[in-house]
């Protein structure tokens, strides 16, 4: 290729990155920057205009606050376990689909009504059903004779998390199934049938075959679903308001923010977040090796 | 080693009959080949005697054992893929030794049988790479490998060939043929490459539309055609076909109700000026492949579905010139014929 092409090809391209990186620049590079300037400052919410720049000393004071460091612990462990669980789900109910099951199509369509319903819905659905008077949930439990009055279960301070994390896997199980069952799809029937003949059985095919031609499929699903989670707000503040039991690293940031109204300190904190979310994202990138095709 | 029988063998799916009632006897230790034009049902054929895919209705059996409720992995065969159908994360090594990781075998035992066999297929250096590291005919080769680690009575291959470019193909026809020299397996080859088929196999199927149309030896089909079907799929360049009587030819042929004459491209000679057995024609075009040329002829009257009629001439043979018109001949030993209903009539060409 002429170098007279080449850069007419180039200046092509960057005519059309153009339009989408002016957008990106102005809907998130610019709040990314003032959010990062801000954290500098001792801004408040009534007189933002008058502020002064402290340097750290909004990290710090994060850094040092108790209740951040409990939002990071409820965050991880909402991830890592409603994380851990709809994987599993998601791949068995995503081998279940895979197999040829008489009426296939409707139970794959049916699979994906909890996700398309808005989490907001879903959040209140859920608190009706587990309402300690008048939710379906315990209506059954005391008709079963299992328990004599209603449980509490958004206001007990040992189930709480878990109710998060169970409405949070009824929600988000069927995102995982897709993605798995994307990735089992493309495993080329002739390898299966290949292992069969060979007398394989179906654990080692199993775990020896299909586990790992999925991994990219897996590991693609589960850096989504993880980032999602990490900064999870919705479910755990309308399940749960502020409760210090299910307070995220996200909702821990807008009480600073809008609760304390102090904007130097929740920029800090949103900062942190952000940093937060990259590391998570770098830790998984890094174990499951998505960049490098297992499947090839 | 052992011997596949198949008897009315069919199968359906849904309301398409894609076999309609096969009989088939294998010798212990031949080489058959199943061919036919694609969709024809002869990877279906495989499938069935492999116990991947069911049978609707007949009865597969290996050595005189029934199969039909002996899963795949207990009948004692090994299928190689035309995709080679490789575990893409395990080195070919593995690749080659993955059956035998279960079947109880201590590693060292494993490591040893798989180089063993990889010497064999000359790929003994290549067990540490991956099948994307490797090319198209050693992929083959390990695909091929991992059949024989198993050591099974009847090797089935399902078009192996066909993903490999013209010269791996030949290389790994020889290959094949070797293997099967050395192990004295029963073999059972689909491809829908009469070639392939005619240079490898003892006896060759000729399925169309999932039924049989003729078993032979490759010098029985292309000597003693069944039909006109047979005829035309065997032999490369084509057999030429002309219908005979009104419309076609006129040639004297006897009393027996023939409709249609084939003769093969190098039973075919330029004339001079027609004789008893001739056609006349324009010769239409040339192609010289350097060890011999073809010539193609547009015959004036009688050439079935208006094909120009192959020639097969020595090179250095004088070429009559373009667009010329020309007289063809041949011998009543080299001329098939055939009724109307395409089957063969005779005993005639050798």
């Amino acid at each position: 290729m002429s170098s007279r092409l080449a850069a007419r090809e180039r200046r092509a391209a960057w005519q059309f990155l153009a339009p989408c990186m002016a957008a990106l620049t102005l809907v998130a590079l610019w709040p990314l920057g003032r959010t990062l300037y801000f954290s500098l400052t001792d801004a408040t919410l009534d007189d933002p205009a008058n502020f002064d720049l402290i340097g750290l000393q909004n990290y710090i004071d994060i850094a040092t606050d108790p209740d951040w460091w409990n939002a990071v612990g409820n965050t991880l462990f909402f991830t890592a376990v409603s994380v851990a669980i709809e994987t599993v789900f998601g791949l068995g109910v995503a081998l279940l689909l895979n197999t040829a099951i008489p009426g296939r199509g409707v139970l794959r369509a049916a699979i994906l009504i909890p996700w398309s319903i808005p989490v907001v819905v879903s959040a209140k659905i859920w608190q009706w059903m587990l309402h300690d008077q008048f939710g379906i949930l315990n209506r059954i439990l005391i008709d079963l004779g299992l328990v004599e009055h209603g449980i509490a279960w958004v206001a007990e301070p040992g189930l709480v998390m878990w109710v998060v994390i169970f409405v949070d896997v009824w929600i988000t199980t069927p995102f995982m199934v897709l993605l798995i069952l994307a990735g089992l799809q493309m495993i080329p029937a002739e390898i299966h049938e290949a292992a069969l003949v060979d007398g394989v059985p179906w654990w080692k095919r199993f775990w020896s075959i299909t586990l790992p031609m999925l991994r990219p499929a897996i590991g693609v699903a589960v850096l989504f679903r993880a980032l999602d989670a990490v900064r999870m707000f919705d479910l755990s503040y309308i399940l749960a308001g502020n409760g210090v039991r299910t307070m995220t690293i996200s909702i821990y940031a807008r009480n600073q923010l809008f609760g304390v109204q102090e904007v130097g300190l929740g920029s800090a904190a949103s900062t942190w977040v952000f940093f937060l979310v990259g590391i998570v994202a770098v830790i998984i990138i890094a174990t499951v090796r998505i960049d490098k095709r297992s499947a090839g | 080693m052992a011997s596949v029988a198949l008897r009315s063998v069919r199968k359906s799916f849904g309301p398409v009959d894609v076999i309609r009632g096969i009989d088939l006897d294998v010798a212990d230790g031949e080489f058959v080949a199943i061919v036919g034009p694609s969709g024809c049902g002869k990877s279906t054929l495989l499938r069935m005697i492999a116990g991947l895919t069911d049978l609707t209705a007949g009865d597969v059996s290996i050595d005189g054992v029934s199969m039909l409720d002996v899963p795949a992995s207990k009948r004692g065969i090994a299928i190689v893929f035309q995709s080679y159908a490789l575990y893409p994360h395990m080195t070919a090594g593995r690749n080659i030794g993955f059956a035998l990781e279960t079947a109880g075998i201590a590693k060292a035992a494993i490591r040893e049988k798989v180089t063993r066999i990889a010497a064999m297929l000359k790929i003994d250096h290549l067990l540490d790479r991956r099948p994307r590291e490797l090319s198209g005919g050693q992929r083959q080769r390990v695909a091929i490998g991992r059949a024989l680690v198993r050591e099974p009575k009847v090797f089935l291959f399902d078009e192996p060939l066909s993903n490999l470019d013209a010269d791996l193909r030949t290389e790994m026809r020889v290959e094949i043929a070797r293997l099967h020299d050395e192990l004295k397996a029963t073999m059972i080859y689909v491809t829908h490459d009469q070639v392939e088929a005619t240079t490898l196999a003892d006896r060759i199927v000729i399925l169309k539309d999932g039924h049989v149309e003729q078993i032979g030896t490759p010098k029985e089909l292309y000597c003693r055609p069944a039909n006109r079907f047979v005829a035309g799929f065997i032999g490369s360049p084509r057999m030429n076909f002309a219908s005979v009587g009104s419309g076609g030819l006129a040639l004297p042929i006897g009393s027996e109700p023939v409709a249609a004459i084939g003769v093969r491209p190098e039973a075919v000679v330029v004339q001079p000026r027609p004789g008893d057995l001739s056609a006349r024609g324009r010769l239409v075009r040339v192609e010289d492949l350097g060890h011999e040329q073809l010539l193609y002829v547009a015959l004036e009257s009688g050439a079935a579905n208006a094909l120009p009629w192959t020639v097969r001439l020595a090179a250095g043979q004088p070429v009559p010139p373009p667009n010329e018109p020309v007289a063809l001949g041949w011998s009543p030993a080299a001329m098939h014929r055939f009724d109307a209903e395409g089957r063969r009539i005779g005993g005639a060409a050798s």
